[in-house]
């Protein structure tokens, strides 16, 4: 599996709201056995989740989901939204720092918790966490020993991007509908899919409490309106009830074919790395990456699908062109060995070139100080010299 | 061309003003309701004048009454002598349809506005003389009373000074009303010869069981407050206050009914409907059965769900127009978006897929096509639109089929109602019993119409409003 498969789900009619345009998807014939609920966390705890061995990950979670299935194919019924109590613990006020083990961890025989998109993000930071695998000279004793850590990515709360709440708010969910797809300023920002439209419908407000990239927050303030797209029907076309019928139900067909095109950064997608993280029943939990080419959108996220291959839940991240940028450095360097030489030649520059793109990517620290300084001397005195040379107002 | 524009904005104004509140709606807030309102009454009042005091006579809701009174009032210098009589007219024959409560706080206003001429004097004064029973007004609406008579310095009927003023002096009153409310300060008994609203405080006061209260209040309650405390009654078994619903407003009762779990609508199924269609068979009277075949798309999207506010007010409205029409049809198909059966089992959800149900409508051929619904199309956007605009192009250009769309919700962006379609008219509508009136007003929402036509239609309403009401006046 490499890509992202939406059979079985079929698209409505979007539905704008300053910027944010949402586009439901529907699912005629819903998968029982598969239930998921928002388990709600307190809003001022910072998590610790514990992933490994001496390896932990620090977010601010504020829910976590719960995914319940039957095996013999009956269908489950949804616990439900459930709030915590606060005032249980006697915790004083301010930063509490709660410990969750894993990201996804059972709970029960058949019952498993998992913090949707901290899954993903978790992936993405690992990505080459180790550091060289090899010992090279230029690498300091840091980078060796220690690798990437800590890495670290900041992200806005949907709460943080205008417009979201109200558009979530007044959005009008269809009878059977299992997930959406959301646009702002018609650019992707994500998608979320359930198995069952009564899940969809707990679950539509946690959509405000998942965190959304860099991108998505800057284009909601720039930009205060998406147009609507309306069909226009052919009225010479039209002689008779039936005509007008047949033109409404091709304008229908045309617009799920607008909304592939308009999704095409995260469908058409060829080349994720899916990488299973659990398996329950028939279906698996798993996370997957993009490519990370820079030239393209690259959206992050998890699947859980079933030993068919249908998919019962989807939940993505578009990674900013920095984030993505640091991800396709990474990849690169990992893919020559974290050798400077051979990945210079590989991304078409030199050795002074990628000291700098690592440097500028946030990752400069892992060099050794005395090659950093030089490619930053040098590149200081070149940028002087081409200032000098060329004729300013002032001199003029 | 200035012409037509001065009728746009006038029907533009008076859907507003019929439809609006300045409360939340499902899209937008309570504030920019209110600025956008604001506006429009300023706009409309600087323009055009006469007309803006003419819409006291139109249907327009309490609230948008209210605010034109303030307004006129507030302008007065502006107006010429003989625009003057006859606004004073106007706002006299308002002011007495009025809910007191209402007229009390344009009062208020008035005086937090610092208005206080000879004329506005007058006409509070003469306001309430024409109270039936000033110490029940001294007592319901004490504070209210004693604003209005301190600002247009109004002498008072013996005790009604008294207790407003100088309630500290008198050992016992000999009004019987005023004695009572006296006497409820110290005596729970004294209570329950009190209005609701001034009981209740004093029997929290006094830590009375609700359940008691409601018992003992029950002969003293007003029609309104006997509806609004029907399922807090029920809920608390008392008997007393279960009222006849024969008698409540059609859209009052659709509210209601609507307030109901669904469960409970099934099992009071015969009640309820009898009542909503006596009611609208009330609403209607001599119309009954004369608009001939007649088919309402009915909007029960998830946004008719309204606001905290103005809870499930679109989609009463829709409940309410669905038995009107009923009752003034001779041939009647009501279609909702996404319900089918029972109309009273109706419940906001899903999205609003307008056209191809309009479309289902059209496709019976009605002499009338009725759309309630706040005007957001958006399954597909646009769609009701190109219906609509082929049907009149293509498939009827002799209009034999006449269509209105009545829309609930003010839109606060476009100062206006949305709209669904430009050949279509779209009216606000706020009580479904208005909506025989409002298709008349709807020939001038489509542009059709010129402006001496609209001033000669608001004349008559002028003229039967003022007549009405000096009819009424001599009438015991």
């Amino acid at each position: 599996m490499d890509r992202i498969d939406l059979t079985g789900l079929t698209v409505a009619p979007d539905q704008t709201w300053g910027a944010v345009r949402l586009v439901p998807l529907l699912r005629p014939v819903p998968i029982s056995d598969l239930r998921l609920h928002a388990r709600l966390y307190d809003p001022d705890e910072l998590s610790i989740v514990d992933i490994g061995h001496r390896t932990a990950y620090i977010s601010y979670v504020p829910h976590a989901f719960v995914a319940s299935w039957t095996t013999d194919d009956t269908p489950a019924a949804a616990y439900g939204t459930q709030l915590r109590d606060p005032a249980a613990s006697s915790a004083p006020t301010g930063i509490r720092l709660a410990f969750r083990r894993r990201m996804a961890r059972r709970d029960d025989k058949q019952r498993l918790r998992f913090l949707p998109l901290h899954l993903a993000t978790e992936g993405y930071l690992a990505l080459q966490f180790g550091g060289p695998p090899i010992a090279w000279q230029e690498w300091t004793r840091h980078a060796v020993t220690r690798g990437l850590s800590p890495r670290v990515e900041a992200t806005y709360s949907g709460t943080a991007i205008p417009g979201l709440d109200d558009a979530l708010r007044i959005f009008e969910i269809h009878p059977d509908q299992c997930g959406m797809v959301l646009y702002v300023a018609d650019t992707l920002a994500a998608a979320f899919v359930v198995s069952h439209p009564d899940d969809y419908r707990a679950l539509h407000p946690t959509l405000l409490q998942d965190f959304y990239g860099e991108l998505l927050f800057q284009y909601a303030h720039l930009y205060p309106a998406v147009p609507g797209f309306t069909a226009r029907l052919d009225d010479t076309a039209i002689a008779s009830v039936a005509d007008l019928r047949a033109q409404l139900a091709q304008a229908r067909a045309d617009w799920a074919a607008f909304h592939t095109v308009m999704a095409g950064g995260l469908l058409a997608a060829e080349r994720l790395t899916f990488t299973p993280v659990n398996r329950m029943g028939r279906f698996t939990l798993s996370r997957f990456l993009p490519a990370l080419d820079p030239d393209t959108e690259n959206h992050i996220g998890e699947t859980i699908t079933d030993d068919t291959g249908q998919l019962a839940y989807l939940k993505t991240f578009r990674l900013s062109a920095a984030q993505t940028r640091r991800g396709h450095l990474l990849s690169q360097l990992a893919a020559h060995d974290w050798d400077l030489d051979t990945t210079a030649t590989a991304l078409g520059t030199d050795r002074q070139g990628i000291a700098l793109r690592l440097d500028n990517a946030g990752f400069g620290h892992l060099l050794r100080p005395d090659i950093i300084d030089a490619c930053r001397n040098r590149s200081r005195k070149l940028h002087n010299r081409a200032t000098r040379t060329r004729p300013t107002s002032r001199e003029g | 061309m200035s012409e037509r524009v001065a009728c746009e904005d006038l029907v533009m104004f008076v859907n507003a003003a019929i439809a609006s509140t300045a409360q939340r709606e499902f899209h937008s807030r309570a504030g920019a309701q209110r600025m956008s309102l604001g506006f429009l009454h300023e706009y409309v009042l600087g323009n055009y004048r006469d007309l803006y005091a003419a819409t006291l006579a139109l249907d327009i809701n309490h609230f948008n009454a209210a605010m034109v009174v303030t307004n006129l009032l507030r302008t007065a210098s502006t107006a010429r002598p003989e625009q003057r009589a006859l606004e004073g007219r106007l706002i006299a024959a308002r002011l007495r349809l009025l809910p007191p409560q209402r007229v009390y706080s344009v009062f208020r206003e008035l005086r937090r506005l610092g208005i206080n001429n000879r004329r506005t004097r007058a006409i509070v004064r003469d306001w309430v003389a024409g109270r039936p029973d000033p110490a029940f007004d001294a007592v319901k609406y004490r504070r209210s009373l004693s604003v209005a008579a301190r600002h247009a310095h109004l002498p008072l009927p013996g005790e009604v000074g008294t207790v407003l003023f100088a309630w500290r002096r008198p050992k016992h009153y000999e009004t019987p009303i005023l004695e009572a409310w006296r006497r409820a300060h110290y005596e729970q008994r004294a209570l329950y010869e009190l209005p609701y609203t001034v009981a209740e405080g004093l029997a929290a006061q006094h830590g009375i069981d609700r359940t008691r209260f409601l018992t003992g209040i029950a002969p003293k309650l007003t029609d309104g407050e006997r509806l609004r405390l029907q399922s807090s009654a029920a809920r608390r078994k008392v008997g007393v206050v279960a009222m006849d619903l024969a008698t409540a407003p059609l859209t009052r009762l659709a509210v209601y009914a609507l307030s109901l779990p669904r469960p409970e609508r099934k099992r009071r199924r015969e009640e309820l409907t009898g009542a909503l269609q006596a009611a609208a068979r009330r609403a209607t009277r001599r119309q009954a059965g004369t608009w001939g075949r007649v088919v309402a798309v009915l909007d029960d999207s998830y946004s008719a769900s309204g606001s905290g506010v103005k809870r499930r007010r679109p989609l009463a409205v829709a409940l309410a127009t669905h038995y009107l029409l009923e009752a003034l049809a001779a041939e009647y198909t009501g279609l909702w978006l996404a319900h089918r059966g029972d109309p009273l089992l109706v419940h906001p959800i899903g999205a609003t897929g307008l056209g191809e149900r309009i479309l289902d409508g059209l496709e019976r051929r009605p002499e009338r096509l009725v759309i309630v619904s706040d005007g957001w199309d958006n399954a597909p956007p646009g769609e009701a639109a190109e219906v609509l605009r082929v049907w009149r192009t293509r498939l009827d250009p002799h209009q034999r089929t006449s269509i209105v769309h009545l829309n609930p919700v003010y839109d606060a962006d476009t100062f206006d109602v949305r709209r669904l379609a430009s050949g279509v008219a779209t009216v606000g509508v706020r009580d479904a019993e208005d909506v025989a009136a409002l298709v008349e007003l709807a020939r001038f929402a489509t542009g059709g119409a010129r402006l001496d036509e609209l001033r000669r239609h608001l004349g008559d309403r002028v003229d039967r409003f003022l007549t009405d009401d000096s009819g009424g006046q001599g009438s015991p």
